[in-house]
């Protein structure tokens, strides 16, 4: 499979085009698709005539943009103007988008091409996309396991080989814990870099949009077309998108990395020992590596699972029937509301509803949801203190290698327990990233974790390159 | 009204208004009475999945304007969502100014002397209208239901005042002198009638010298007309009740302007838990000097100043030309006053003609320059016109502009000169000596009875004033 920086130059440079590298993704979906369960929707015309205008660009010796021609899979909860939006949910039941979420806007002028809708645990509630409405997805590299989630759809395709990079929303982890159990690079980018306009909010103080791809470079690439402000968006960062690209090969030399007890400890030992190794390969590239505890990031997971509900109760109550999507009908609107709700929401979207709006009632809300946010706080401060010694940080991703279905269905705490070391830097707003390194049980892929303050995304991009020469690809 | 002796009410008004934005308050739709139903929506303002409020500059602006015009400290300020689900309600919660508002700790001086505090001035959005079609017109037994969002999303801000009001005409006073500031400070038009501003009155009642006691809320009131009603309704409600030795439950009450009664809207112990929370779509807003200071620039006098400026016009006002103030500056019309003022005329004339032919068409009253109402007056004011004559030429420039002698002249109104009266006033002193002498000791009623000789003689065409001046100038 090529990168989506080779597709792009040899599209540009009429070595390939966009038709034909389309042509291949499709074929590939329609080999996989049925048995892996990666795309809800696959946009055919939509994506055809956007490949035949970048090829028409190109014929009348216009210029492309970074991605020219190369397909990209999109996550289904952002919205795309006339394709059906299901965040896997039966609620968004029939609902086209009259409108491009800012980061579809993106990848379309950088001459990427949509080419459909990926799988999704419901509303990005889950780590296995074995919450999805509509059936699990599998993972590529060995079908009998869950490729993580929230976003397991978007990064299957690209393990599967369907597309080079792909669209994910990271609320808690959901891109880079499926990054890491498929195999792959996956970014959160720091809160605000990305817009948000148009992704169909799971937590909005906690989610941001951010790329999958086999490379480092990949995800560069595609986060560089991503990230800049946006007027739509209230909480965009003002300042100009960061240079990325050309940061990838800058090295580890002389940073100082802290290898954080709490970011590993209580991982399988695989990982334990993966996250060792690569705190050695960045060693031996020239960085110090600092040990460090952050005794914070222990409540997270706590204060995470009363903030990301209490916001979700939130942005889900519009969910009524009234507008669209699903209605059932009943004898008053307010029974007619009930019933649509009862009826489209899955049982983990319904839990995190009850959870949240309990969370921020009269009497609760000190106890709760104040007291979350506390703990946010020290997360914030915990990271900041951390950053004043060491320029970024290491850690696992996730606790183990993909897992088997069912494994965590049956116990909510065993499934929220996979975003123990991704969660942190949610709360505090900061940059992370997911690369792989070493294997586990089975011989499935380990992913890392890199942190770093806001606004590091080049220098994590950086060491993540180192990672990816250490472990021998490329 | 007056209330059963020994009791006093207490009443906090809740003022909403709707700014007078081009565009709502988180999205780029305009704000716009009476368009076609959802005409004036987008995804933002339809809360469509995905979509993100994005705050409109102009609308903190008319807060701002808001906050200053009633002494309020301006504050770094958050919004919070108040969770509820209702079909007119896009996104089943509203997007509000909740513990950190933009205004807060001001008053408003109202034309009795008397001062209410106001507790704060926050901005929220307006939800949209529903329809419900079937039944007695009210949710609850509808057949179906239409919602137009094109309200939903226009900005408003809600002013609170402190508990400070103690009777329904204070209420009155301080809804009608609140009314006069939005309109002044150009941020609300002021039209009750369309709903663009709206009073929820709390009112309790109490023994005087007695804490407070239980308040109840009357919600939605849409006339200073009603404001008052309710307010004097329900405070003898309230003290009937307890007097017959029943207590006051905490509730929220609906006025009927048909019955004149309030009725229980719903009881307060199972009201809503809104969950109010900082909305993590929105910044903190946070306007700095430079910004208030601009604001603070363009902001014109108020009518306090305004009516005091209008009053200092005139020697010694009567109750009538108080009354004529309060319309003047409510209609904002006192540039033609002290036009009169400043070209050395009679400012009591002036006041009334204002007051009374310019408010009677007020909508027309870009007809009519300064420069012709004062020429008008002056005229008047000279004798070269009796009262009803220069209360036609003025409904006349009304009606299409033109010039005052123009239009005296087509009239023929300027027939009777000073000459002329002079004369007739001295063939009537001679023909009625007895009366003339008696004018002559001091009987100023008899001026009377000259000027109904002239009107007879003139058939109407005289001044009285000028008919006086003649009797002095010969006495």
């Amino acid at each position: 499979m090529k990168s989506a920086s080779q597709i792009a130059a040899d599209v540009r440079a009429g070595a390939s085009s966009a038709a034909a590298e389309l042509e291949r993704t499709l074929a590939v979906i329609d080999e996989r698709n049925d048995e892996l369960h990666v795309f809800l929707h696959v946009d055919l015309d939509g994506a055809r005539a956007a490949a035949a205008a970048v090829d028409e660009r190109i014929a009348r010796g216009q210029s492309v943009g970074a991605l020219a021609g190369v397909p990209i899979a999109i996550k289904d909860n952002l919205c795309q103007m006339g394709v059906p939006t299901t965040c896997s949910s039966k609620i968004l039941d029939g609902w086209r988008p009259p409108y491009n979420a800012t980061v579809i806007d993106r990848v379309l002028a950088a001459g990427a091409v949509p080419v459909g809708k990926t799988n999704l645990d419901e509303f990005a509630m889950g780590s296995s996309t074995e919450n999805s409405a509509f059936g699990p997805t599998r993972n590529p590299l060995d079908t009998s396991r869950v490729p993580g989630g929230s976003s397991g759809g978007s990064a299957a395709a690209v393990a599967a080989d369907m597309t080079s990079i792909s669209l994910g929303s990271d609320t808690g982890g959901s891109i880079r814990q499926p990054a890491a159990l498929c195999g792959l690079v996956g970014v959160k980018p720091t809160y605000g870099l990305v817009s948000r306009y148009g992704l169909i909010a799971f937590a909005s103080s906690l989610d941001q949009v951010g790329p999958f791809s086999k490379t480092v470079e990949d995800s560069a690439l595609l986060l560089e077309v991503l990230a800049g402000h946006d007027p739509l968006d209230s909480t965009s960062l003002p300042e100009p998108a960061p240079s990325l690209v050309a940061h990838v090969n800058d090295g580890v030399a002389g940073k100082r990395i802290g290898l954080v007890r709490e970011l590993y400890e209580g991982a399988d030992e695989s990982v334990v020992t993966a996250v060792r190794d690569a705190a050695a390969a960045l060693t031996e590239a020239g960085a110090q590596i600092v040990e460090l505890s952050l005794p914070e990031l222990g409540l997270t997971l706590s204060a995470y699972y009363l903030i990301a509900p209490a916001e979700a109760s939130s942005n889900l109550a519009r969910f009524d029937g009234v507008r669209y999507g699903l209605r059932v009908d009943a004898d008053d609107v307010t029974a007619m509301m009930e019933a649509t709700r009862t009826a489209g929401f899955g049982p983990e979207v319904k839990r995190r509803i009850m959870l949240g709006t309990y969370a921020l009632s009269a009497g609760y809300y000190d106890a709760y949801y104040g007291q979350a946010l506390k703990v946010r706080t020290l997360t914030i401060a915990a990271f900041a203190r951390a950053y004043q010694q060491v320029d970024l940080l290491l850690g696992a991703t996730t606790p183990s290698v993909a897992f088997t279905f069912g494994a965590k269905t049956a116990d909510p705490m065993a499934m929220y327990l996979n975003d123990v070391f991704t969660i942190p830097t949610n709360l505090a707003g900061d940059p992370a990233l997911s690369v792989p390194f070493g294997t586990g049980e089975g011989g499935l892929p380990i992913g890392v974790q890199l942190l770093g303050p806001g606004r590091s995304e080049a220098q994590l991009f950086a060491a993540a390159r180192v990672l990816e020469i250490a472990d021998g690809r490329e | 009204m007056t209330l059963p002796e020994g009791w006093e009410m207490v009443v906090g008004l809740e003022v909403h208004t709707e700014l007078l934005t081009k565009s709502k308050l988180f999205c780029g739709c305009e704000n716009h009475f009476g368009s076609e139903p959802n005409t004036n929506i987008c995804p933002v303002c339809l809360g469509l999945p995905g979509s993100l409020p994005v705050l409109n500059r102009e609308a903190v602006d008319f807060a701002m304007r808001i906050g200053m015009a009633l002494h309020c400290t301006i504050a770094p300020s958050t919004f919070h969502r108040k969770n509820y689900f209702y079909p007119d309600q896009s996104k089943d919660y509203q997007i509000s100014q909740y513990d950190l508002p933009i205004n807060s700790g001001g008053y408003l001086d109202l034309p009795d002397g008397s001062r209410v505090s106001i507790e704060r001035a926050h901005m929220e959005e307006d939800t949209g209208k529903s329809t419900h079609l079937g039944g007695s017109g009210r949710l609850a037994g509808a057949e179906s239901s239409l919602v137009d969002y094109n309200r939903c999303g226009v900005p408003l801000v809600e002013i609170v005042s402190g508990p400070d009001i103690r009777s329904a005409a204070q209420a009155r006073a301080y809804a009608g002198e609140l009314r006069g500031i939005l309109i002044a400070t150009g941020a609300s038009d002021g039209r009750l009638e369309e709903g663009s501003m709206r009073f929820d009155a709390n009112v309790s009642v109490r023994r005087s010298g007695e804490p407070f006691g239980t308040r109840c809320e009357i919600k939605n009131l849409n006339s200073l007309r009603s404001l008052q009603r309710a307010i004097d309704y329900e405070a003898l409600r309230q003290i009937e009740l307890i007097e017959d030795g029943a207590t006051v439950r905490q509730e929220t009450r609906h006025w009927d302007e048909n019955l004149a009664e309030t009725s229980t809207l719903r009881v307060k112990e199972d009201a809503d838990d809104y969950r109010y929370f900082r909305d993590p779509d929105l910044v903190d807003l946070a306007p700095d000097q430079a910004w208030q200071d601009r604001v603070r620039a363009a902001l014109g006098p108020m009518p306090a100043a305004r009516r005091a400026q209008l009053v200092s016009l005139l020697t010694t006002p009567s109750e009538a030309q108080l009354d004529a103030v309060e319309v003047v500056i409510d209609l904002g019309l006192e540039r033609y006053v002290h036009a009169v003022a400043a070209a050395s005329g009679d400012p009591g004339l002036a006041l009334s003609r204002v007051a009374n032919e310019l408010a009677a068409d007020v909508g027309n009253v870009s007809n009519l320059t300064t420069e012709a109402f004062v020429t008008t007056v002056s005229m008047e004011q000279r004798g070269e016109l009796s009262a009803t004559q220069a209360k036609t030429v003025l409904s006349e420039m009304l009606e299409a502009g033109g010039d005052p002698r123009a239009i005296a002249a087509a009239h023929g109104f300027e027939q009777l000169s000073a000459d002329s009266l002079g004369s007739t006033v001295a063939s009537l002193i001679e023909a009625n000596p007895d009366e003339w002498q008696r004018y002559r000791d001091g009987d100023d009623k008899l001026a009377q009875f000259f000027i109904g000789q002239v009107m007879k003689v003139t058939r109407g065409q005289a001044n009285g004033k000028a008919v006086i001046a003649e009797l002095q100038a010969r006495r």
